[in-house]
């Protein structure tokens, strides 16, 4: 399962990963978002000691979604070194995520 | 409630359209025009027509020979799908409920090709209001339309936002727009910061937004399809062998799931996505 990050956690667990990590911006009220849910899953469990998976949910963390200029969900970015390398928005296969990610 | 209702009356629809009803599945067919088999066209390399048959009456026929065998076929527009624990589909007319949705209106023939749509995709311009919407309580928002399918999206905005600008994009408006500003200019770019969309230029003002959604001519399989989460790749619906998107219930064949774009090819997924809709129906 891939790991839930809110505004206390996003610095330790995403900015200062050593290797990527696919940040999935969802809604619970978001169709598309129930979709991508379980692929993204599957991927976090696939990818587990390469890179990491997670979910941020718009709803709970108003200001990461606006930091990131979220405007349309599904959305993933993928972080490498703290910055953003990658980014998707709907819904995308995982060997499209994988890509994504370079792992 | 149909087993399965059908969105779209070319080779692809009617097939698999005639292949469920001969196993007496309950199926609706709902088609607006007849897409790429237009009158200019002439299909020459298709089995038994001697001296080729025009994509007109070509659909004409498969329509006749769906209507002989006790098919209902509709021509009217539609404008959403959505799916609980059954499908509905809704028309610029009616809604409908189906177990099963195929979907086979070809390929998508409405883009819009202006300075910025591409850069802004997803960073303030979007497709979807019920996906999306959210971000944009209170804000001023652009949609653009000028049809039915226009004012579906507008219904849906109206919870968000009274600051709501409607651009028709040089088309003539097909329906009642009332309490909101209508531009009729032709669009000629949308603005932004370099990260995010700001506004609209047409070919006579500038217009300042914060979001832009886009509703324009007909809405095809995909356009359908994203909002309910299939998965898709480049302009084609991602099927599996059986023709079944990743959403339980929904197939899709013909030219919207990419291939040759050929009659005989689309036909052939037609009849295959039928089979597998029996299979699943017998569950």
């Amino acid at each position: 399962m891939a790991i839930t990050i809110t505004k206390e956690n996003f610095k330790n667990v995403v900015l200062d990963s050593k290797e990527p990590v696919l940040v999935d911006f969802w809604a619970a009220w978001c169709r598309p978002c129930q979709m991508l849910g379980p692929i993204v899953d599957s991927l976090s469990t696939e990818v587990e000691g390469l890179a990491k998976v997670v979910k941020i949910n718009v709803d709970e963390q108003p200001e990461l979604a606006n930091e990131f200029r979220i405007m349309s969900i599904p959305t993933v970015l993928v972080f490498k070194n703290g910055k953003v390398a990658n980014q998707a928005i709907g819904v995308r296969s995982k060997d499209e995520l994988r890509k994504l990610l370079g792992v | 409630m149909y087993d399965t209702i059908i969105i779209g009356k070319g080779p692809a629809g009617i097939s698999a359209a005639i292949y469920l009803k001969r196993s007496n599945k309950h199926v609706l067919v709902i088609g607006k025009d007849n897409g790429s088999l237009y009158d200019g066209v002439m299909i020459d390399n298709y089995y038994g027509f001697p001296g080729g048959i025009t994509g007109t009456e070509l659909i004409e026929r498969g329509v006749k020979q769906a209507t002989e065998f006790g098919i209902e076929v509709l021509k009217e527009e539609v404008i959403a799908i959505d799916k609980l624990d059954h499908f509905t589909v809704t028309t610029n007319k009616n809604t409908y409920n189906a177990k099963t949705v195929l979907l086979a209106t070809g390929k998508p023939r409405t883009t819009l090709r202006i300075k910025g749509f591409q850069q802004y995709k997803g960073k303030g311009i979007s497709f979807c209001v019920t996906c999306d919407g959210f971000f944009f309580r209170g804000k001023r928002l652009a949609l653009i339309g000028f049809n039915d399918f226009m004012l579906h999206e507008l219904k849906d905005m109206e919870f968000l936002t009274d600051k709501i600008t409607v651009f028709t994009n040089g088309n003539p408006l097909t329906v009642p727009v009332e309490g909101y500003p209508v531009i009729e200019d032709k669009i000629t770019e949308i603005t932004g910061d370099g990260e995010i969309a700001k506004g609209i230029q047409t070919e006579n003002g500038h217009y300042e937004v914060d979001g832009i959604f886009i509703a324009l001519g007909s809405p095809g399989a995909v356009d359908f399809a994203t909002r309910i989460g299939a998965l898709v790749e480049g302009t084609n619906l991602v099927v599996n062998d059986d023709f079944q998107t990743n959403i339980e219930g929904l197939f899709a064949a013909g030219d919207t799931v990419g291939g040759v774009l050929q009659v005989a090819k689309a036909a052939a997924d037609g009849m295959h996505a039928a089979i597998a809709l029996k299979k699943l129906l017998k569950k």
